[in-house]
């Protein structure tokens, strides 16, 4: 298949807790994929690993380069800013500058990265807000804005550079279901019509389940099934299972690991 | 009782925390070249750190100076020497108190607000969002801050020196009837170029050490609302033992 991306093997630790302990995961071209598990699995790591924030402790990240893949974690500073124009991201928060008004936040990146004149710069960003359906909150300032719509504003400025890979993180969380149908649309859309390959980290089974193409689930620091929605919902895994109906303990463990909670209690 | 071994911890915390603010200054000279290529980044944030500084600089250059008028007409007089009031209050606030208050004040008053403003960029992922955007947020906010406030600093030392010196003059001359010739001659006279030098001089080392230690402490502020509130603190706190352990030195070294 042609893989965007290949992780290989991938191992990496947080203050000696293993995050990823030999996960394998591959990104299909023009696909959107749907990165799943349960909070605190490590899914924003894997993201600002593949934007080269983060670096592997062990195994490879790789990301098609022209004719081959080029592993992230050997970049140098510049090649990884390099990389990072072909990519755009979503954050959890929307993370937009908050000294700066809508229409300037979209504008940011070609302000900073192109010597685009105004002239230009403003059509490109009214498109855009169009897109997300704000064009009229153009004079808005962040403060002024709901989470779906700062959501909506972080992806019109994640798209501005026209990038190949959008990568985003928990889209959905905190979304009436209006504001939801809408991202649903968009993220479907934009990933269609402008032939981009996406990444959408959630733990919402069902709207992954009517948006994504493919699914991986991560749980204990590797990739625990992968496929098709339709086909993981039918999964034999318990843990799968447990996952995908949402059960709060499983093999999936509710606790964050600790000690003997007895002995917690008594203070030794 | 104080345990030594948490005196060794809390050195090598320091030392630490040194080394890592000197690397931090490394980066923030090699990407400071966005000081030349857009120039407006710097002078809005001179505008930030040093004219936002301006009234609480000048209101107490101003009673500073006055207080100094005061005193100082009260210890002259009983040497009969109230002639050189001029000469000892500039002496005292361009070698010591301008740049030393000015940095003290400079340190609450725009340190605070750097260290919260780019802490607060990094608790809501401003900064990351950045880093993915493939724009360096140490070129595009910390360098900026820093230049600003390095140059910002010294400016303001001037203004409280001047500010200073008249309050020291109205006192003295126009209220407490020191002769204002006196004043002004005995000031031409005894003041050096080279005591100009030392107070401009440290007041540029006050400045790039108070504003290296405000983009330090908020760039690497713990993303939460109680570590952006930590990290101003920590500004105020550490930029003042620093300022007066600078003095000291470089005082010693130039005399
Ligand atoms: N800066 C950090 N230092 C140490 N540990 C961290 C740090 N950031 C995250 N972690 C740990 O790494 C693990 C993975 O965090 P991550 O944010 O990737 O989870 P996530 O899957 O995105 O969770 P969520 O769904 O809640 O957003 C968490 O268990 C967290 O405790
Ligand atoms: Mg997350």
């Amino acid at each position: 298949m042609d893989n965007l991306i290949e992780i290989k093997n991938l191992h990496f630790k947080r203050a000696d807790r293993p995050i990823f302990a030999g996960l394998d995961l591959d990104i299909p071209r023009g696909k959107v994929t749907a990165i799943m598990g349960p909070s605190g699995t490590g899914k924003t790591t894997l993201l600002r690993m593949i934007t080269g924030q983060l670096r592997a402790g062990q195994g490879s990240v790789r990301i098609a380069d022209g004719d081959g893949m080029t592993d992230i974690g050997t970049l140098d500073r510049d090649a990884i800013y390099r990389l990072r124009r072909r990519m755009g991201m979503l954050f959890q928060n929307s993370a937009l500058l908050t000294d700066l008004d809508v229409f300037e936040n979209v504008a940011f990146p070609l302000r900073e990265i192109t010597d685009l004149p105004d002239r230009l710069i403003r059509p490109i960003v009214l498109m855009k807000l169009e897109a997300v359906g704000l064009r009229g909150a153009a004079g808005l300032m962040p403060s002024e804005l709901s989470g779906g719509m700062g959501r909506r504003v972080a992806m019109a400025r994640a798209l501005v550079m026209d990038p190949e890979l959008l990568l985003y993180d928990e889209p959905f969380s905190g979304l009436d279901p209006i504001s939801l149908g809408v991202i649903l649309r968009l993220i479907r859309e934009t990933n269609d019509v402008l032939g981009l390959t996406s990444i959408v980290v959630s733990h919402d089974v069902e709207e992954i389940a009517r948006l994504a193409d493919y699914c991986y689930v991560i749980a204990e620091g590797r990739a625990i099934a992968h496929g098709p929605p339709a086909e993981l919902a039918r999964s034999e895994s318990d843990l799968v299972r447990q996952f995908m109906a949402g059960a709060a303990d499983g093999p999936v463990p509710f606790h964050y690991p600790a000690g003997d909670f007895a002995r917690d209690l008594a203070g030794d | 009782m104080v345990q030594p071994g948490s005196i060794v911890g809390g050195l090598l915390g320091f030392l630490g925390k040194l080394g890592a603010s000197v690397y931090f200054l490394g980066e923030i000279l090699r990407q400071s070249g966005i000081g030349i290529a857009r120039p407006r980044l710097v002078v809005e944030q001179i505008h930030n750190a040093g004219v936002l500084s301006l009234v609480i600089i000048m209101t107490s250059g101003l009673f500073v100076g006055m207080v100094l008028g005061l005193q100082g007409v009260d210890a002259l007089s009983r040497l009969r020497q109230e002639d050189i009031l001029g000469a000892s209050v500039a002496l005292v606030l361009l070698k010591e108190l301008g740049p030393v208050v000015t940095a003290l004040l400079f340190a609450g008053r725009a340190g605070t607000a750097l260290a919260s403003e780019i802490g607060l960029m990094r608790a809501t992922d401003q900064l990351s969002a950045m880093e993915v955007m493939a724009i360096d947020p140490v070129r595009r906010i910390v360098a900026p801050r820093f230049l600003g406030g390095a140059i910002s600093l010294p400016l303001l030392t001037g203004v409280f020196n001047v500010v200073g010196i008249l309050g020291a003059w109205f006192i003295g001359v126009y209220v407490l009837g020191v002769d204002n010739g006196a004043f002004w001659s005995q000031m031409q006279e005894y003041v050096d170029p080279e005591d100009i030098w030392e107070g401009i001089f440290k007041s540029a080392a006050f400045g790039v050490a108070a504003s290296l230690i405000a983009v330090f402490e908020g760039y690497n502020a713990v993303p939460t609302a109680e570590g952006v509130g930590l990290a101003t603190t920590r500004t105020v706190v550490t930029t003042s033992i620093v300022i007066l352990m600078l003095d000291y030195v470089i005082t010693a070294a130039l005399l």
